[in-house]
């Protein structure tokens, strides 16, 4: 089994209004084979949190840490955390021009493994995994990305996380711009990753929708940079009902929490 | 002409411009005429460009001229000027040439056919190359004859501001089938042209390969014509040199002929790679196609293409197009692209331009290193994939195993 674990994460960025602090100290322990959904508003940070973790340049982690199996994340590149095992399924893939996806992907998966695919077995296995999620054959010889739409993309992600197996996933609002069918689809490769790897996934989201389809054991509602509530898949039922409204009052609720830290500090 | 369609947005400055962008457009009975207003006589069409054997006809471009706006003359004053090849103690760009007993003729003088009867120089550097050239090359690839290896015209530079000038005229009989290879190592001031003359139901390929040390510059007018029912395929690979401007041109003497005029280019910081292509569809039910690729890096790298097509009115049943790409790797680096189309017949098959400046960013290495993938890995990977597309239109594998790996050699002086 293994342990990611975010402890008291502080995360800035530099605006032209100069450094903006969006992380303000957040706390998550995620296992193989759990699955955390992170809900909130737009702007809570919560892709902040998704983006640091796969460590995305632009985000500047001001304090904290984060360790998988005691190793410090933080100091690793942005390769090396992948191959250490963390996926992040993006919520904007981007175009990558003159790269096939089959190139694409056997270069990652060789990059992952530390040895090449025995070829045969793995053009199967691409081939059987598009299927799946319904990605016509045509994508393999096309560029990456380029010129796939918003939910073609999002399957393409999920594809890749199907292939490379990783130890955890996190899923930045996949479910966003996906039709129920698309919804669905990702929905299923997902699980399989799921009970296929002992894969551990946190699972960002603004909305419960998603949830319909993937079922995590522990909800943490993300406002303006903090953890405001955890629970358990009841606690997403109440914000399918209730919505965010009650912690618009949000900074309230914050603030009350960072008091109360501070308090005992 | 139906229709006028403004040239700026064919005009890409790459650095500006992030994610890969295309445009391109089917375009069958519009002409579109990307001419340009900077002070020149405009002309009404690219046929009517002055070509001629005196050097008197051609003044000293200043750069403000259509032909020579994206070049840089103030460096090529030397390739400029009338002068003589430089042969003291040696010549400056001597050539040595591998090809099958009997294919190497009679050098041919001025005026003797068929030199000069497909190539008339076109610019200052082609008339003072022709000007200067007394004894020209002249290889001919037998009717019927399939050789087996690729023909080799080697051109090697003895040093930096020699100045050589070249004439070289080729001949691919009837229903031959070929490859020439035409290389460009060491370094000189090289004026270069190349006559070559597609026999009926012929297939050339030429491959004229750029690999100049650093300080070389090279100016170049290639042009063809291709008989009834022959396949010509031009294909300029340019890697070295400080300043390469190559000009490939086609027109075609019978019906049901094809062209296809390919180049791959990667210019480091402080080069200049031109390439202009002007296929001139003055015969009807003929077939073109057009495609050059390029990578820069560096600072101010600098790339040009010019892409002219003419589809002359009697031209019916023409099908061709043209397309640029270019993927910038860093700051500082320029990449002008400019497709040309006119159109003077709307009875075609199609006619089609594209051109499109896409920039390897920081978005997409993060995405790449994501997957796990090392940063160098990751940025041969995109350049290799770009500029394999035309790689592997070549088909002489020791030469294409050579171009990868010179465009390795490029890639790792941008890791360093």
């Amino acid at each position: 089994m293994s342990t990611l674990e975010i402890k008291d994460l502080h995360v800035s960025i530099d605006t032209e209004q100069g450094t903006k602090e969006i992380l303000k100290g957040v706390s998550l322990t995620i296992r193989t084979g759990e699955t955390h959904a992170i809900m909130g508003p737009n702007g809570s940070g919560k892709s902040t949190l998704a983006s640091t973790i796969a460590g995305h340049p632009r985000y500047k982690v001001t304090g904290g840490t984060i360790t998988l199996d005691g190793e410090d994340v933080l100091a690793m590149s942005v390769d090396q955390r992948a191959r250490a095992g963390l996926f992040l399924a993006m919520q904007y893939p981007v175009e990558v021009p003159g790269v096939t996806m089959t190139n694409f992907l056997r270069t990652a998966k060789t990059a992952i493994d530390g040895q090449a695919p025995a070829l045969r077995t793995w053009t199967k296995d691409v081939k059987a995994a598009m299927q799946q999620l319904r990605i016509d054959a045509d994508f393999a010889q096309r560029n990456v990305n380029e010129g796939f739409s918003g939910g073609e993309k999002k399957r393409v992600e999920i594809l890749q996380l199907e292939l490379f197996k990783p130890k955890f996933a996190v899923l930045d609002e996949t479910d966003s711009g996906l039709d129920v069918d698309a919804l669905k689809i990702v929905s299923e490769g997902v699980n399989r990753a799921h009970a296929e790897g002992n894969m551990g996934t946190m699972l960002i989201t603004h909305y419960t929708r998603i949830l319909r389809y993937i079922k995590p054991e522990f909800v943490h509602v993300f406002v303006d940079g903090q953890i405001v509530e955890e629970g358990g898949p009841e606690l997403a039922d109440r914000l399918e009902e209730e919505g965010y409204d009650r912690y618009a009052t949000g900074a309230g609720a914050a603030t009350i929490a960072a008091a109360a830290a501070a308090a005992q500090a | 002409m139906t229709a006028e369609i403004t040239t700026e947005k064919a005009r890409i400055g790459a650095p500006s411009i992030a994610g890969f962008t295309e445009e391109g457009e089917g375009l069958v009975s519009a002409k579109v005429d990307h001419s340009h207003n900077h002070g020149v006589t405009v002309m009404s069409s690219r046929a009517e460009r002055l070509t001629s054997f005196d050097v008197a006809d051609f003044a000293l471009p200043t750069g403000r001229e259509e032909e020579w706006r994206f070049s840089p003359v103030r460096g090529l004053a030397n390739l400029l000027s009338d002068t003589a090849t430089d042969l003291d103690p040696d010549p400056a760009a001597a050539f040595t040439v591998d090809a099958p007993e009997g294919y190497v003729r009679t050098p041919l003088g001025h005026g003797t056919a068929p030199r000069g009867t497909v190539l008339t120089p076109a610019d200052r550097a082609a008339v003072v190359a022709s000007a200067n050239t007394d004894e020209a090359l002249h290889v001919v690839i037998p009717a019927e004859a399939e050789p087996a290896e690729p023909l080799r015209i080697l051109v090697h530079g003895a040093g930096a501001g020699r100045r050589s000038n070249a004439h070289y005229v080729l001949e691919a009989g009837a229903n031959s089938r070929s490859v020439v290879i035409l290389e460009h190592t060491g370094a000189a001031d090289h004026n270069g042209n190349l006559e070559v003359i597609v026999g009926e139901g012929a297939k050339l390929t030429v491959i004229s390969v750029q690999l100049w040390e650093d300080d070389a510059k090279h100016l170049a007018q290639h042009d063809a014509q291709v008989g009834k029912d022959a396949v010509y395929k031009h294909i300029a690979v340019s890697l070295g040199g400080s300043i390469v401007r190559l000009n490939s041109n086609v027109r075609f003497a019978g019906e049901g002929a094809e062209a296809e005029l390919l180049g791959l280019y990667f210019a480091d910081a402080g080069q200049h790679l031109e390439h202009r292509s002007f296929v001139d569809h003055n015969v009807a039910n003929c077939k073109s196609n057009v495609l050059y690729k390029g990578a820069l890096q560096g600072k101010n790298a600098h790339t040009v293409w010019v892409g002219d097509v003419l589809i002359q009115k009697q031209a019916l049943g023409t099908d061709s197009y043209e397309k640029n790409q270019n993927l910038v790797l860093t700051d500082g680096c320029r990449a002008d692209s400019v497709p040309n189309l006119e159109i003077e017949t709307g009875l075609i098959e199609g006619a089609g331009h594209a051109s499109s400046t896409g920039r390897f960013d920081d978005e997409h290495l993060f995405y790449l290193m994501a997957r796990g993938i090392p940063e160098d890995v990751a940025r041969r990977l995109v350049v290799r994939g770009f500029l394999n597309e035309i790689i592997q239109q070549i088909k002489v594998p020791a030469l294409e195993e050579r171009l990868t790996e010179a465009v390795e050699r490029e890639l790792a002086a941008t890791e360093n």
